[in-house]
């Protein structure tokens, strides 16, 4: 039993009912921005989309083909590893099936790598079967630069770490290994609805 | 108190609040005894958990403002005018409370002496938290590496720590220590009186060729703002730490 705040009442009435929020989360209305150095501002004409093994480049898609790609919408509910959840966020993306159709691989596992070096690692059952895309609208508008634009993964089943931003490619894996903040004591999987939050949790 | 972090399961404890210390009308530490305390490093955070007699909880993430060799933990929270646990931190919390949290928690936002500098600490509000941790590090290691702290408030009565700034600066390798004051300014103020931009960068930064850490805290348009132009100014991608938080931060 945890203990008891003295004077703690509590002020949010939506979080005490929503069943579509994870244990220890709140709302915001508002989109907070999370990222651990500057902000990458790569030009589209530059852009690439890689799924590559552990040895070789497997397919590569420019802005212009990526987009040429078939999109999908969707309305998500998304949830920070720092606490707050946002309900009903909508965004356009292509599905990571779609990116994934006629590559042969026997990964178990894929790490997605981003500008500015960051990584994080996901196991491929959670990216397939309509469950995670690379998005590049968010709320009707191209995704700002801020929230990972051009694009960027997007696992809402996950904690939101693990949609990397800037995200440029794949890199599937018959192994899992940690990526950026698994590195640094945060979850392996990150499922909010187990509040898998920490190493361990 | 400063021994190594055992990476293990983190798990809830109780701490005892014995010291309120009102920073600025809006911002107080909270100066916490943690039986048991694994130790961080500057820069971390913890998690506060508040339960209601109903069972409802409420977890947010602070950062840790005291350093790794004190004695007491010290978490500074900045009381936001919807903030659930911000204002019941800093509005309804007394000495003799105790808290649940758990932590440390993050490793990359993080400077410890010998990992060397020239550091360069940039604050904006209480983004200046992490940074202060580090700062009191910095001092209570005898580290010599060179500091300076460029420090963004509303106005004087908004800096948090403001004397035991002025103390530090005045001390032995002392942290070179910039203010500048967005809102209002002290009579006679001849220093900064705007946001931190490209120019104020380009006079009070560590020449990029000295190879910084620069370390960044505050709210979003702040961060990109202060993280972009130290790129422009020549400072590896790598080399900027952000840290950020947004006015929902609760």
């Amino acid at each position: 039993m945890a203990y008891v705040s003295r004077g703690f009442r509590g002020k949010r009435a939506k979080e005490r009912e929503d069943s579509r929020l994870p244990p220890g989360q709140y709302l915001v209305d508002d989109f907070p921005v999370l990222s651990a150095g500057p902000t990458p501002h790569s030009p589209l004409d530059e852009w690439t989309f890689t799924i590559e093994s552990e040895v070789a480049e497997l397919k590569r898609w420019s802005w212009e083909s990526f987009r040429a790609l078939p999109a999908e919408e969707m309305r998500v509910d998304i949830h920070c590893v720092t606490k707050w959840s946002k309900l009903d966020t909508t965004w356009e993306g292509v599905s990571i099936d779609t990116l994934l159709e006629g590559v042969e691989h026997d990964a178990t596992h894929a790490m997605a790598f981003s500008d500015g070096d960051y990584l994080t690692n996901i196991p491929l059952e959670d990216l397939l079967d309509g469950k995670a895309w690379v998005a590049f609208a968010y709320d009707g508008s191209p995704l700002e630069p801020e929230h990972g634009g051009p694009a960027r993964l997007l696992v809402p089943h996950l904690y939101f770490w693990k949609s990397a931003k800037w995200v440029r490619g794949l890199r599937l894996m018959d192994h899992d290994e940690p990526g950026f903040w698994e590195s640094y004591g945060y979850h392996i999987y990150g499922d909010p609805w187990r509040e898998q939050r920490y190493a361990g949790d | 108190m400063a021994r190594a972090a055992v990476r293990g399961r983190l798990t809830w404890t109780l701490a005892e609040v014995v010291d309120l210390i009102d920073e600025t009308p809006r911002v107080r530490s909270i100066v916490l005894d943690v039986p048991e305390w694994i130790g961080h490093r500057a820069g971390q955070h913890v998690d506060v958990r508040l339960t209601a007699e109903d069972g409802y909880q409420a977890q947010r993430s602070y950062s840790i403002a005291s350093a790794p060799e004190d004695q007491r933990l010290a978490l500074t929270v900045e009381g936001l005018p919807d903030g659930e646990v911000s204002s019941y931190l800093v509005g309804e919390l007394r000495t003799g409370d105790m808290l649940e949290l758990r932590g440390p928690v993050g490793g990359y936002f993080v400077w410890e002496a010998d990992m060397g500098g020239p550091l360069l600490l940039i604050a904006g509000g209480s983004g200046i938290v992490p940074l202060m941790s580090m700062l009191r590090h910095r001092n209570a290691s005898g580290a010599e590496v060179g500091a300076k702290l460029l420090y963004s408030s509303r106005s004087w009565e908004d800096v948090i720590y403001r004397d035991e700034l002025e103390r530090l600066a005045s001390a032995d390798h002392r942290p070179e220590v910039v203010h500048t004051f967005t809102r209002s300014q002290p009579p006679g103020w001849t220093g900064y009186a705007r946001r931190v931009d490209g120019q104020m960068l380009a006079e009070t930064a560590w020449p990029a060729a000295s190879m910084p850490s620069a370390f960044v805290c505050g709210p979003t348009p702040f961060v990109e703002a202060v993280a972009a132009a130290l790129v422009l100014l020549g400072y590896p991608a790598t080399s900027v730490k952000t840290e950020r938080f947004g006015p929902t931060g609760g």
